[in-house]
């Protein structure tokens, strides 16, 4: 059995019994917490898989590489796709609390499902065609779940969101066909070979930028970003918590996937592209999340901000920058999402995302404040918190390339991180209550639903407080994968089928 | 040894549960744990005292080389002692001081965090754990400021003391990495013995700066010192505790420590020698006007801190001894000081100076106790801080070229400590008595046997310095200077100019105490000045990182999708312009081929149709624009012998303009709101986009498309696929999975059509 295509099989089969379970709301939870948690022992199966025996791959249909379409899973895309499964995971928990019973009757869970198939294909798929089909079903169940409820907000932000990404798209596929236009294949691991035959760098640079701006709208970096400032606050909590976690992920593996596999004929001037993006996303971001007063919305500049960091680790492009910036995915992803939990476990409790009418949550309620500082300070890189590492590791990388200036502003930018993150610790729990909004409570929960609230943020806590402590294990996972993606040959092989 | 390092980690964990039984128990029970961490190092002092060092490690990032690598010497214990001796007066302290208030259990959950990190940084031979404990410290220390955090200044200071402290420890971070690539490890006890490395480094600047911002931060060095008057806003406690007797220590101890590596270096010495001398006068002097007990504590203690760096950056023998006697003191007597202080302002309601006199009577112990410090605290004989302020004098005569200026600075900064020392110690007590918003007694048992106990230590090790200090400082392996130190310790060198200066310093305090009234409007005019102090410019660089990031922000996510839009497309063909303009020349590229008569017509209708629906006046119009250009694309494929795709082109190109006519009818009127400048500016930027693309493609097409696929498909269609038409055996089995995958997308867009049809909430 090839546990490789079931990541995307999986949440597609229960995706489609919901649909014929449609009328039934509570059977589709079900149905969907069951389908996250054998998603999730699969991913760890696959893992482990890919970590003892390397590389694995499945030409589907048994058409040969590179005439059909190859899954390869090597570390990155495994870690990847069981970081995305504890996401959806502890979604499935986070949703029982926190999402209404409209939005659960039109079809919220098999969105969720259908989302995390297209986060899965992107990150196992070798074909680069394939990769677009992925990006597209991603960013359709994404719209929707942006726009399900149909509030003005929410329409808003999806219309932004959806104009900027169709562009994505756009030049997605205009790339795709200039480089099959040039190498005449789609498989990545074939043009990862065709590629350096092809002899024309003026155009092959032309195509890497142009998946470059695709990847990096996706990603959210400077000056693409628009779209995630713009949405990620309007829909319910359960959803921007996954698509805070996930979504610019996808557009980071594909990034550091094209550009170690398929584009390093012009590495230099590419690299200074990449880090001179990574540099301007780092700092504009941490300046939005410092200006503004809603929780969601700082959190959501802050992704920005962090993935300039992860963008930088690739520009660096040496085997402990790619390494941080692996590192980086991992603990952003996990502690994101953990922040937009607690987000609107306060929002439920407050009633809002305003820090102006929030207040006095220490005092009612430490435990909150110890669950939010973990995450929290993970985020500004306290150590020995995952965020520390993750910046040490690429702060590191930079000063070993004597990118002096690069390493002072991504510092820099990191106080700013914990100046925002302050922010919120002020106003939401140090502050005492306004006189408006004194109410703290959980009168609207059920004991049930309390547990199913608290329990993957407290999850999610402890598998950063770990990552903090087994950083040996984590880096050697994180360095083997940059190992891997620099010296591609065994992943090129595996795909190709030349074993 | 790891245990008693994280000790106070454990304790952490544990309190909540402790509290379950009372909160009377908890604060009865857990002096244990700093009182048995301080026996802990107390059994190794003679083993130290006997020159050995002791080291233990625990392997935890190998790959990293980072490990927990603990090394304690001479200088590590005298800190690992204080740290834990001052933390047990303090956790009996508190809870008499915190006594009834429910947020006891928070206090001692973050004082253990912070005693165990602090530990952990005296005690941490590898740069990366120091380095953690020290983070550590910066977040306790954050909390505990905070501790009263209903109160707006308790977390304006709090947070600038993070900040402030969170700068250096990030520039440490720096320094360290590039120390390591420096010197290729992480252990200080190795880049201690390659001071030639470290000072011949390309990045020795770099490390010099990035560290020392680091430790100056921490340690509240001129012009960074602003953060410590205000972080009295922590409970008493805490204030004796980390920002006094510990925490403000560390940046003092990591130079110390690596003074080994950077000792020999002009620029080190000097930085520490003008820092530090500036902050023990500039502290010295602002402390004049203040009026609270606890900022003229905080000033004194700021003053001590420059003197301690400024001994560093001697660097003589007798510089190292006084920094070790002096630390010593200081923490003794400051430490105590700052717990009177709590008293007083526990039992009178009031840390105003101005309202507490005549309290002999009503706390007489806590009286004896104040002027033991103070007296320790003024350098009077024999107490140990007159030990340490011979010295220091001493040191500062010895240093050959401006020895005599430094002494005149050093004896006006101390002049200015004996004042303050007599305004905390003996003000309060003498005189007659004041009423205040309590009414005073004399303090619990708990809070003065502490305080008592520190200021009886004092006394021992003044008379008996020969005895402690002396094994100590002589033959132990200090590891601030590489070698041996071989100065005697005692109480009494005679009469020398040394003692002479040390009485005049007194004297001339005690002169500025008695006169106080006629200096401090002298002293006013001058420190009202708003941009002398450092703390305005705090306040100017937060404020206007502040503004320019809302600045910036609103400029960028202004909210129109327009300017997004166009952002996004400038981007994109800017950079493509730019390489196509690297890479090709005009001249070069190769417009082969020939161009037939339907094409010419083709192109002609098609660029018709574009103007026409980017021109049109009405929706309907545009629509039929666009429409236009849909069917010419497909006669093009038709053209170029693709019908099926042509096909498919015809019909959507159908479908679309039937369901915008359909929809138009339910749109608002049609109305034009951009200016004419906007049009143009769009235009211009369209038409960037649309050359740079045409440009493109003039180029691929000179370049062959060659595929092996292609052969491929044609050839295995039928006898594999079993299909007679390759795109359709493309679309259900070569490729399939994408299929797959579109059939999906398809099927998410009817449910969203759908539920956008049917739920529409409102905003909450």
């Amino acid at each position: 059995m090839n546990l490789i295509v079931l990541p995307v099989i999986l949440p597609l089969l229960f995706a489609v019994i919901m649909l014929f379970a449609w009328k039934y709301i509570s059977l589709q939870r079900i149905l969907n917490l069951v389908g996250s948690l054998i998603l999730l022992i699969v991913s760890v199966l696959l893992f482990t898989t890919v970590l003892s025996d390397g590389v694995q791959s499945l030409h589907l249909g048994n058409w040969k590489a590179p005439f059909g379409i190859v899954f390869a899973a090597d570390i990155l895309s495994s870690v990847m796709v069981l970081i995305s499964s504890i996401i959806a995971f502890t979604t499935a928990l986070y949703s029982f609390s926190t999402i209404d019973n409209e939005r659960e009757s039109f079809g919220y869970y098999p969105l969720l499902n259908t989302l995390i198939m297209g986060i899965n294909g992107a990150f196992l798929t070798g074909d680069v065609f394939n990769l677009y089909v992925w990006f597209e079903v991603m960013l359709i169940s994404s719209f929707v779940l942006l726009v399900l409820g149909g509030t003005r907000n929410q329409l808003e932000g999806g219309i932004k969101y959806f104009t900027l990404n169709l562009i994505s798209s756009a030049f997605f596929l205009a790339a795709v066909g200039l480089l099959y236009g040039l190498t005449g294949t789609l498989n990545m691991a074939d043009l990862s070979e065709k590629i350096k035959l092809a002899g024309d760098n003026g155009l092959i640079t032309v195509i890497s930028i142009f998946f470059l701006i695709s990847f990096g709208i996706k990603s959210a970096v400077f000056p693409l970003y628009f779209w995630l400032p713009s949405s990620y606050h309007t829909p319910p909590s359960p959803v921007s918590a996954i698509f805070a976690g996930l979504l610019t992920k996808v557009g980071v593996y594909s990034l550091i996937r094209m550009f170690t596999l398929v584009f390093t004929v012009n590495s230099e001037f590419l690299t200074n592209i990449i880090l001179i993006v990574a540099v301007f996303t780092m700092v504009t971001g941490v300046f939005g999340a410092a200006s503004q007063n809603e929780i969601r919305k700082i959190l959501s500049f802050h992704i920005i901000s962090q993935i300039g960091y992860m963008i930088m680790g690739l520009g660096l492009y040496s085997v402990l920058g790619i390494a941080g910036a692996v590192f980086y995915l991992i603990h952003h992803i996990i502690v994101k999402t953990n922040l937009f939990f607690i987000g609107g476990l306060i929002q439920k409790l407050q009633g809002t995302y305003e820090l102006k009418k929030l207040g006095g949550l220490y005092k009612v309620y430490p435990i909150i404040g110890l669950l939010f500082l973990i995450p929290a300070l993970s985020l500004a890189g306290i150590p020995p918190l995952s965020g520390f590492w993750a910046k040490f590791l690429i702060v590191k990388a930079g000063l070993e390339l004597q990118e002096i200036l690069v390493v002072v502003i991504s510092l820099f930018v990191s106080l700013l991180t914990l100046f925002s993150m302050t922010k919120i610790w002020n106003e939401v729990f140090w502050k005492p209550a306004p006189k408006d909004n004194p109410e703290i409570s959980f009168k609207h929960f059920t004991l049930s639903k309390k547990i199913m609230i608290f329990s993957p943020i407290v999850f999610l806590a402890i598998l950063t407080v770990i990552i903090g402590f087994s950083v040996e294990e984590v880096f050697q996972i994180a360095n083997q994968s940059a190992n891997e993606l620099l010296n591609p040959i065994n992943y090129i092989n595996k795909v190709l089928g030349r074993f | 040894m790891l245990f008693f390092v994280l000790l106070g980690f454990i304790t952490a964990v544990l309190v909540p549960l402790i509290k379950k039984i009372s909160d009377n128990f908890l604060s009865w029970i857990i002096p244990i744990i700093p009182a048995s961490i301080f026996f802990y190092f107390a059994s190794f002092y003679y083993q130290i005292a006997d020159g050995e060092v002791i080291k233990v490690s625990y392997s935890w990032i190998p790959s990293l080389g980072i490990n927990f690598d603990f090394y304690i010497d001479g200088l590590s214990l005298v800190f690992a002692m204080i740290i834990s001796l001052v933390g047990t007066v303090v956790y009996l302290y508190a809870g008499s001081y915190l006594k009834g208030d429910t947020r006891l259990s928070k206090f001692y959950i973050y004082i253990s965090i912070f005693m165990s990190s602090m530990i952990g940084v005296v005690t941490s031979d590898n740069l990366m754990t120091l380095f953690i404990f020290w983070e550590l410290t910066s977040i306790s220390s954050y909390l505990l400021i905070g501790f009263n955090h209903e109160k707006e200044s308790s977390r304006y200071s709090a947070l600038q003391a993070l900040l402030v402290t969170g700068l250096g420890g990030l520039a440490l971070l720096a320094g360290f990495i590039l120390l390591y690539i420096t010197t290729g490890t992480w252990d200080i006890s190795e880049i201690n013995k390659m001071p030639a490395e470290v000072i011949g480094s390309s990045y020795f600047f770099l490390i010099v700066i990035f560290i020392l911002l680091g430790t100056f931060t921490k340690s509240a060095q001129f012009p960074f010192h602003f953060w410590l008057p205000n972080a009295m806003e922590a409970p008493t406690p805490v204030s004796a505790y980390l920002h006094s007797a510990t925490m403000v220590k560390a940046g003092i101890y990591l130079m110390a420590r690596l003074n080994p590596a950077f000792g020999n270096s002009i620029l080190w010495n000097d930085l520490l020698l003008v820092f530090g001398t500036a902050t023990m006068l500039f502290a010295a002097v602002l402390s004049f006007k203040q009026t609270d007990l606890k900022k003229l504590l905080a000033y004194s203690t700021l003053s001590v801190l420059g003197t301690l760096t400024m001994l560093i950056g001697i660097g003589s023998d007798l510089a190292i001894k006084a920094f070790i006697i002096y630390l010593i003191a200081h923490s003794l007597y400051k430490g105590t000081l700052f717990l009177v202080a709590g008293i007083i302002d526990h039992e009178t309601g009031t840390r105003n100076i101005e309202k507490l006199s005549g309290l002999r009577k009503l706390m007489p112990i806590t009286m004896i106790i104040a002027v033991a410090a103070s007296l320790s605290k003024m350098g009077i004989i024999p107490l140990v801080g007159f030990v340490g302020k011979e010295t220091v004098y001493a040191s500062v005569l010895e240093l050959p070229i401006f020895g005599n200026y430094l002494i005149v600075i050093t004896i006006l900064a101390n002049m200015f400590v004996v004042y303050i020392t007599a305004m905390v110690g003996f003000r309060p007590f003498f005189g007659k008595l004041k009423s205040t918003p309590k009414n005073p007694h004399e303090a619990p048992f708990r809070m003065w046997s502490g305080p008592m106990f520190l200021a009886l230590s004092g006394l021992v090790l003044g008379i008996f310095s020969s005895l402690f200090l002396n094994k100590l400082i002589n033959s132990s392996e200090l590891g601030i200077i590489s070698e041996r130190l071989n100065i005697p310790v005692k109480l009494w060198h005679g009469f020398n100019l040394e003692l002479l200066l040390s009485t005049i310093t007194v004297l001339l305090g005690l002169f500025l105490y008695f006169k106080r009234e006629y200096f401090l409007k002298f002293v006013a005019s001058f420190s009202s000045v708003k941009f002398v102090q450092p703390s305005y410019y705090y306040q100017f660089i937060f404020d206007g990182t502040l503004s320019l990031a809302k600045y910036i922000t609103s400029k960028i996510q202004n909210g129109y999708l327009r300017f997004y839009i166009l952002v996004i497309l400038l981007t994109t063909f800017s950079l493509i312009a730019y390489t196509l303009h690297t890479f090709y020349s005009f001249n070069e590229i190769n417009i082969g081929g020939s161009v037939s008569v339907y094409e010419v017509i083709l192109a002609f209708i098609l660029i018709i149709s574009t103007l026409l629906a980017v021109s049109a006046k009405s929706r309907l119009a545009a629509i039929v624009g666009l429409g236009g250009v849909g069917y010419v694309i497909a006669l093009f494929f038709l053209i170029y012998s693709a019908p099926d795709l042509a096909m498919t082109q015809f019909s959507i190109e159908t479908l679309t303009v039937i369901l915008f006519v359909l929809v138009i009818y339910k749109l608002p009127k049609y109305l034009s709101f951009s200016s004419t400048t906007r049009r143009i500016r769009d235009i211009i930027v369209a038409s960037f986009a649309g050359l740079t693309m045409f440009f493109l493609v003039l180029v691929i097409s000179g370049t062959s498309l060659t595929s092996e696929l292609k052969e491929y498909f044609i050839a295995e269609s039928y006898p594999s696929g079993k299909g007679l038409n390759v795109v359709n055996v493309i679309l259900v089995d070569f490729r399939a999975l994408d299929t797959l995958g579109e059939i999906t997308v398809l099927a998410v867009a009817a449910i969203g059509v759908y539920s956008l049809l049917k739920l529409r909430k409102k905003d909450n």
